[in-house]
């Protein structure tokens, strides 16, 4: 219960501050506007059918002279949307929600992919085809809000790139 | 003559002593038992996909199979291993067309029987899920050495699982394992190996 209500207050700070958050970078000496981050073609994975989750994937580039960071996402085929931290060590397998997002350093790179960190959907809406774009929002503390596709590459993709031969 | 006969005495008595001795210790060498030997995995019988009990001890007899652990909420490493498993499967031909990779869930509250068979429909039908109760799944967990934990999350839980995939020969003793991280040809290497033994 505390869980939901710490969620819940998180969802509305993030929310309270997510529009203002450009405009007072606006305000400063070098503004992070949302041109200082670039995004790599993003690309998720169809899913088995009954699956309720899946995985976003993407690298984020901080152009910027000031570190970023990535806080929320949302995107129209899940009802919730979390960053994950995911890793297999010694053979275990262990995933964490980053309750803080994912920073990105000024003039560095953050890559999302599989094993590692991504966006995790969870509560799908419908299965993801193979072929498909879903469409989605991700929010950086300085840069606000970009929207992003991702792609629906086949199950068991290892990466975004089109000559996979499954 | 006294003498040389307590001396001859001496060495029949030796020698019985002796001869019982051997004896009694092959006996003993020949009846102890086994020596407790590490083991890892076994029978088990779990709730298969289907809905029957399956006991796999008895279904795999003579046959070697593999284990693996995961839950169908898993963005990653669950439907990738089961989806390189299958391809797996294919490039090693008919020598695997009666292998099975038993999928036990480590999230029995969420994977029911139906759920998992949903889920599993999309990868190779050797692949057969199993769940059972919270207990039974911790059981089996614990027979295999494998660790689990469920972990909150902001909006739910999810679980830290081991993700190695177990061999077990046709006599059903631990063979080895395979790892998602291995190339291809080296997984098919194992596999044949496993077939022939």
């Amino acid at each position: 219960m505390s869980m939901l209500i710490r969620s819940v207050a998180v969802a509305a700070l993030l929310g309270a501050l997510a529009p203002a958050a450009p405009a007072l970078a606006q305000q400063h000496q070098h503004p992070a506007a949302a041109g200082s981050i670039a995004l790599s073609p993003a690309w998720t994975r169809a899913t088995p059918p009954g699956a309720k989750v899946a995985g976003g994937f993407f690298t984020i580039e901080n152009k910027g002279a000031a570190a970023d960071r990535l806080v929320s996402a949302t995107s129209e085929i899940a009802n919730i949307v979390e960053i994950h931290e995911m890793a297999v060590i010694d053979g275990v397998m262990r995933m964490r929600a980053l309750e803080k997002g994912l920073s990105v350093a000024a003039g560095g790179k953050m890559e999302l992919k599989p094993g590692s960190y991504h966006i995790m959907f969870i509560d799908l809406k419908r299965p993801l085809k193979e072929g498909e774009s879903v469409k989605g929002e991700l929010v950086f503390e300085k840069a606000g809000k970009l929207a992003v596709d991702y792609k629906v590459m086949p199950v068991g993709a290892p990466n975004a790139g089109m000559n996979h031969k499954h | 003559m006294a003498g040389q006969a307590t001396t001859l005495k001496i060495i029949r008595w030796g020698a019985w002593a002796l001869i019982g001795l051997l004896t009694a210790a092959a006996i003993f060498l020949l009846t102890r038992p086994e020596p407790p030997r590490a083991t890892i995995g076994g029978p088990f019988t779990l709730t298969a996909m289907t809905g029957e009990r399956l006991d796999v001890g008895k279904v795999e007899k003579g046959r070697p199979y593999a284990v693996f652990f995961g839950f169908t909420y898993c963005p990653d490493i669950c439907p990738t291993a089961m989806f390189e498993l299958g391809q797996l499967l294919k490039a090693a031909g008919d020598s695997v067309k009666d292998f099975r990779i038993y999928f036990v869930s480590v999230d029995p509250e969420r994977d029911t029987a139906e759920q998992l068979k949903l889920y599993l429909s999309a990868f190779d039908s050797r692949i057969i899920g199993m769940t059972g109760t919270v207990e039974e799944m911790a059981a089996v967990a614990r027979q295999h050495r494998a660790f689990y934990r469920k972990v909150p999350t902001p909006s739910g839980y999810t679980m830290d699982h081991t993700a190695t995939i177990y061999l077990f020969d046709r006599k059903g003793d631990f063979w080895g394992t395979l790892d998602t991280n291995e190339p291809e040809a080296a997984r098919l290497a194992k596999l044949a190996r496993l077939l022939a033994k």
